[in-house]
């Protein structure tokens, strides 16, 4: 298909929605989907036959919608009512509805801050468009930016609006985006690998699902921009198995692009070819770290190797290698399409654009929040997150997931971006965000944090492989009330040891959660450790009356 | 550190196999030597029942396997101002810890009921009891000097004792490694 | 077959410890101090194997790098200015050393390798005098299984230097890391006994790289086992020359 073909097809598309103005989106992602939303759509659409209104109302199965506590949800277009907690019988009274209020009872606030305050770009798709359907994508202008960009641009400039984007890779590090592509645009080197690091594994996060399950051609599309800008003709999406819906949507998506002459050989009728597989990664948190997840690929054991040398010079089968997180390719096509400085203009001066959060925890509204650069935790906290539930006390919020670290309610009000995230002993991470409130322990926390990284730890170097499991024991003894003040000095030794030492980015962060906890809570330790007491209730002491085992 | 008085000295046998004791007698014709300087006021190699106060130096061969070891070690560790870890056993476990991936139990029926041709019989009170792991002294006190080996060879037993009654720290002339 | 022309390898100049060396492109920091006879430790790293960057006793400070670098896995650069040794470092190499120790259960005393295990002589070397984490006494396997060898489990550092021979030298793969984090282990096929793997060809070179007594012939007893190496440089001289 040529540009030209591809945006008569758009305009079709929106001509065809404009005609058929209503619909009753019903999100099918995961969370919603795990509360029977398949059956939800299939009642509506009964209902609509039954009433007739099937040929002016269709019902989509749509991407996530966000507010994921509340499922399963719904939205109509045109005019954007949103249904919450619904189930077959509603079918009846959404319905019935379509045109006036929904009942107080399944109606979901749209108004709320939860939605208002939000800044879509990477889910702007989701819960709008059908994701197993490549032509509403296509009509959302989508793959209008890889077309424009293979025969408007060239790959240089592909690159610089990259760069001056100013967009940070999203998988955690922060990487500047334009400073890798032209890294690996410059290496030498006849073949090269562009690689989608699909390998979500921090607890409580899903912000790549949503955008895997929502909107899977956007990330086609970003990954064929990136090959062509940086001349890779092959690409791996590396996708965790446990995440089935997004494989099948991705795999359907790549099937539809294929068909399309979007991806593949001579994409848009022009000499440049590109080809997507997915590699199904078997559950371990290790690969994804970049090179683990290269030699993961590779069919060897996902182990990560001492970088340099980067990806970016010797990767996949040793050719120069591409990888960036789902996120950062989401971003790519409506930066191709709007512009390097529309992108710019939104959130800080060192980290552009938004970013994609997973609230979980201890608050209101737990789901999928898009926010720009620069807002405030207190924003995302207590307006879009809608506060503490059950009149309880904010004590901390966990950013980054195992590598992140816990931030105290000092901190609140500062914004939200890498550096000042960094600077308070945290991290941007992927995106998930745990909030806590002053029935956490926070002895407890950093316990669960690090089990977590003693279990996942792909066992290799020796700091991270025995340093976690020296680490986790010392935890287990501070939160059961029999560890000394000693215990604590070989655990904060141990924690600088194994940052300073291990071999990759999952040893080296794991002490965070430690640190962090340490640094502002270290009140909790000396509690347990001295006083044999847990605050917040959580630990069970076996040495109530200070008795040393 | 006067001339005229010696030094008080206690070496103490915990679970270990004596080797070490027999590696200190190892140093033969300068035990006089050592002799001249100290006074042992509690070993095995001499007949004191109890432990004494204020002592300057222990030498503790043997890893602490028992609540009896643990009750020692503490009284030792109370009333010693250099205690040193004197073996393999005292600083890593060795030998005595191979039992570790056991239980208590399971060792017991090993040893007293099927490997023995009279009847067997369990070990009744008052025998110590087994802590379920034997571990190294410094896992439970403070230790101020370790000396590895298993045993330790007697020119090291020497130079360290002599190094120490001479005031200094014990640097690396002699070499030390464990096994 | 006819050696392919020599090309001409950069030659760059470099500090290690204040002492100007010179090396050829693509060398390693380890490699490099190496002939010039300034001491790294090392347990994974073997001449002649693959670099694995695992064990982290070899790590090094590079003047403007962000963190310590294992000089085994870290290529020379030009004007790169490298300190083997300073107190901090010394610090680190005795608690991966201790590390290594707590891990399993090493009782040097009655080990086959006594006075020839290179775990034990690092520990000697950098003056570690006692593990001051606690020990973690794992419940470990011995396999016995093979005619010829025995698998200790209690004496494996994971340097995975059996892993790398059998796969890169004599070509077998016999051998691979099952596991994760701390229940890693070595085995040998999909974890059948090693007497039982098709794989295994007996050549014995696992036995003789591994560092430690946790691989050893048959029949030997308390400080008994001599490893022979020589077939390294042997085999990849041979190598070398046919590439």
């Amino acid at each position: 298909m040529t540009l030209e073909e591809l945006l008569a097809l758009a305009k079709a598309e929106q001509e065809k929605k404009a005609k058929n103005a209503k619909s009753i989106n019903v999100c099918v992602a995961a969370g919603c989907l795990s509360s029977r939303s398949d059956a939800v759509k299939t009642a509506l659409s009964k209902e609509l036959r039954a009433k007739g209104l099937e040929k002016t109302c269709q019902v989509k199965g749509v991407g996530c919608l966000g507010l994921c506590s509340m499922g399963p949800l719904a939205v109509t277009e045109p005019n954007g009512k949103f249904y919450q907690n619904l189930n077959e019988a509603d079918a009846a009274e959404v319905v019935a509805s379509l045109d006036t209020e929904p009942p107080a009872r399944i109606k979901c606030d749209g108004e709320v801050a939860f939605f208002k305050r939000q800044k879509k770009i990477v889910l702007e798709n989701s819960g709008m468009i059908d994701a197993e359907k490549i032509e509403e994508y296509i009509g959302t202008r989508g793959y209008e930016g890889l077309l424009r960009s293979i025969t408007e641009s060239n790959p240089q400039s592909v690159i610089e609006k990259i760069t001056k984007s100013g967009l940070r890779g999203r998988g955690g590090g922060g990487y500047p985006t334009g400073l890798k592509w032209s890294t690996v645009a410059k290496a030498n080197g006849s073949k090269k690998y562009v690689i989608c690091n699909a390998d979500e594994g921090d607890p409580g996060a899903f912000m790549d699902r949503s955008v895997l399950e929502g909107d899977p051609h956007r990330i086609i599309e970003g990954m064929a921009i990136a090959a062509y800008a940086v001349g890779a003709s092959h690409g791996y999406i590396y996708v965790r198995a446990e995440y089935p819906l997004a494989v099948k949507r991705l795999k359907l998506a790549i099937k539809q692009a294929e068909s399309k002459g979007l991806l593949g050989k001579n994409i848009g009728r022009t000499q440049f070819s590109f080809d997507i597989d997915i590699r199904l990664g078997a559950g371990a948190f290790v690969c994804g770290e970049e090179t683990a997840l290269i030699a993961s690929i590779e069919g060897k054991r996902g182990q990560p190797t001492p970088r340099p040398p980067y990806p970016a010079e010797k990767g996949l089968w040793d050719c120069p290698t591409l990888i960036n997180n789902v996120e950062t390719f989401a971003n790519i096509s409506t930066i191709i399409r709007n512009g390097a400085e529309w992108f710019a203009s939104i959130g800080t001066e060192k980290s552009k654009g938004t970013k994609v959060f997973a609230l979980a925890g201890r608050v209101a509204n737990t789901g999928l929040v898009e926010v720009p650069m620069g807002i405030t935790l207190r924003e995302i906290i207590f307006d879009i997150g809608g506060g503490i539930p059950d009149g309880k006390k904010f004590k901390a919020v966990q950013t980054g997931g195992p590598s992140g670290g816990c931030i105290p309610e000092q901190f609140l009000d500062m914004p939200v971006d890498y550096d000042s995230l960094a600077k308070v002993g945290s991290i941007m991470g992927s995106g998930g965000m745990i909030i806590m409130d002053e029935t956490s322990c926070m002895v407890d926390v950093a316990k669960y944090f690090m089990e977590f990284c003693m279990t996942e730890s792909c066992g290799k170097c020796v700091p991270c492989r025995v340093g976690t499991t020296q680490m986790h024991a010392i935890l287990e003894k501070i939160t059961t009330g029999v560890a000394t003040p000693k215990d604590l000095e070989l655990l904060e030794e141990l924690c600088v040891f194994v940052r300073d030492m291990s071999l990759c980015g999952l040893g080296i962060t794991s002490p965070n959660p430690v640190l962090s906890t340490l640094k502002y809570f270290k009140n909790e330790y000396t509690d347990h450790i001295e006083h044999k007491k847990c605050t917040a209730g959580v630990c069970h002491m076996k040495n109530p009356q200070g008795v040393l085992a | 550190m006067t001339e005229n008085k010696k030094i008080r000295m206690a070496t103490i046998w915990l679970d270990g196999c004596s080797g070490c004791h027999m590696s200190f007698l190892d140093m033969d014709e300068r035990l006089i030597e050592i002799a001249q300087k100290v006074e042992l006021v509690y070993s095995p190699y001499v007949d004191t029942k109890e432990f004494p106060e204020n002592v300057d130096v222990t030498l503790m061969e043997g890893a602490i396997g028992s609540d009896h070891d643990l009750e020692l070690l503490h009284k030792i560790r109370k009333n010693t101002k250099t205690l040193i870890a004197f073996g393999d056993c005292a600083v890593t476990g060795n030998v005595t810890a191979m039992r570790n991936t056991f239980t208590v139990e399971s060792i017991f029926q090993r040893a007293y009921v099927e490997t023995v041709d009279t009847p067997p019989k369990m070990p009744a009170a008052p025998v110590p009891t087994l802590l379920p792991k034997a571990k190294p002294l410094h896992e439970y006190v403070p230790v101020d000097f370790f000396i590895q080996g298993c045993p330790p060879n007697a020119d090291l037993i020497y130079y360290i004792l002599t190094e120490l009654l001479a005031g200094r720290k014990p640097g690396t002339e002699v070499p030390m490694r464990f096994g | 077959m006819t050696p392919p022309l020599a090309t001409v390898p950069l030659i760059l100049t470099l500090t290690i410890d204040g002492q100007e060396v010179g090396a050829r492109e693509g060398q390693t920091i380890f490699e490099v101090a190496k002939e010039n006879n300034i001491p790294i430790p090392a347990l994974c790293n073997l001449e002649g194997l693959p670099n694995l960057g695992a064990c982290r006793l070899c790590v090094v400070e590079v003047k403007g790098a962000r963190r310590l670098l294992p000089a085994c896995a870290t290529n020379v650069s030009e004007g790169m200015e490298v300190s083997t040794t300073n107190e901090k470092l010394q610090k680190y190499r005795k608690m991966v050393l201790e590390l290594l120790f707590a891990e399993r259960n090493h009782t040097c005393s009655v080990c086959v390798s006594n006075g020839r295990c290179e775990l034990q002589g690092q520990a000697q070397a950098q003056g570690m005098d006692h593990v001051h984490v606690p020990y973690l006494f794992p419940k470990q396997l011995v396999d016995a299984s093979h005619p010829k060898f025995v698998a200790d489990h209690n004496r494996c550092i994971l340097c995975q230097r059996c892993v790398r021979v059998c796969d890169e030298i004599e070509g077998a793969h016999t051998w691979d890391v099952m596991g994760r984090g701390i229940n890693s282990k070595v085995i040998t096929d999909m974890f059948e006994p090693w007497g039982l793997s098709e794989s295994c060809t007996h050549c014995g070179k696992c036995v003789q790289v591994c560092p430690t007594g946790a691989l050893f012939e048959k029949g030997k007893s308390v400080a008994e086992m001599v490893k022979k190496r020589q077939f390294l440089p042997y085999l990849n001289t041979m190598r070398k020359y046919h590439e």
